[in-house]
């Protein structure tokens, strides 16, 4: 495959891969703040298995395709992203809770409701935007 | 009283397919796609900063938009075809949004990551870090959210 072709089929993997995740959360009403909320107060329990089932599916993939294929379909590597637990990554998951407590909106969420047609949630969306710029220009 | 009131089908469903979405950009391109980078990623096209220019923000930035602007494409797709095309709406107040939605940014790019990062790509490459983070998201959400539903309405 010519490296322009490359390029063109992986943006297309990549939009058809987030129009799944996109649909998903949509199906799952993980786009209405008011469902997240309801888990957050305990009256109900499906964003664990929303939760559950999209980790039951990924564990397979990111266990399985690395030792089963040399190389992504369309791609030369496998990424990896180790998470590392320190101040900074226990600070800011305390400080994500807190305000995910408060809006019942995560990122994707907070662009996914767009396609359905939430413009309130574009508030969110600012207020996320304005947050990771803070978080940048604070860092060293 | 009823763990799901509202039937659980569609929340393990949805689940299932927000799995093999994450699963077919793994599979086919080999990134790993949690969701908040795109937050500090963007900003990398207009502030000139040392922290935005690193290369794990400026070679990412791309895809993170095509892989966004599929997240709004999926969602477009449930709305015309399966939700019977009522526009969606909450009722949460706009400044929880903002506020909310700041702490969020701040605290999820802080941490390296969301409920999408930690929880469905940390978690799904069995890496203990990112269960200590979805652990402490989870209690801190817990408890601001039960103390809203008391304090604030």
């Amino acid at each position: 495959m010519s490296h322009q072709n490359r390029n063109l089929s992986g943006a297309l993997a990549t939009l058809a891969a987030g129009a799944l995740f996109g649909f998903g959360l949509s199906y799952a009403t993980m786009i209405r703040p008011e469902v997240v909320l309801s888990f957050l107060r305990f009256q109900d329990f499906g964003l664990m298995l929303v939760m559950g089932g999209a980790v039951m599916v990924v564990v397979v993939a990111y266990t399985l395709a690395p030792r089963l294929l040399a190389r992504p379909l369309l791609d030369d590597h496998f990424h990896k992203h180790p998470s590392t637990w320190n101040r900074n990554t226990a600070m800011g998951a305390a400080l994500f809770g807190v305000g995910w407590g408060l809006c019942g909106v995560c990122p994707g969420p907070a662009i996914a409701g767009l396609g359905a047609g939430n413009w309130d949630l574009l508030w969110a969306l600012a207020g996320i935007a304005l947050g990771a710029l803070v978080q940048g220009l604070r860092a060293r | 009283m009823s763990l799901f009131p509202l039937g659980w089908q569609h929340y393990l469903l949805g689940g299932l397919i927000i799995g093999t979405g994450t699963a077919l950009l793994f599979v086919l391109t080999g990134r790993i796609g949690g969701m908040s980078t795109v937050f500090s990623s963007t900003w990398s096209y207009v502030v000139q900063r040392p922290f935005f220019q690193q290369a794990r923000f400026v070679d990412s930035r791309s895809w993170r938009l095509v892989y966004a602007a599929g997240l709004v494409l999926g969602a477009l797709v449930w709305w015309l075809g399966f939700s019977g095309g009522v526009r969606e709406a909450t009722a949460v107040p706009v400044w929880q949004l903002v506020v909310g939605g700041f702490f969020v940014g701040y605290g999820a790019r802080l941490g390296n990551g969301c409920t999408s990062g930690h929880g469905i790509c940390g978690l799904g490459s069995l890496q203990w870090p990112s269960l200590m983070a979805v652990l402490t998201f989870m209690a801190t959400a817990f408890i601001t959210a039960n103390l809203a539903a008391r304090w604030l309405s």
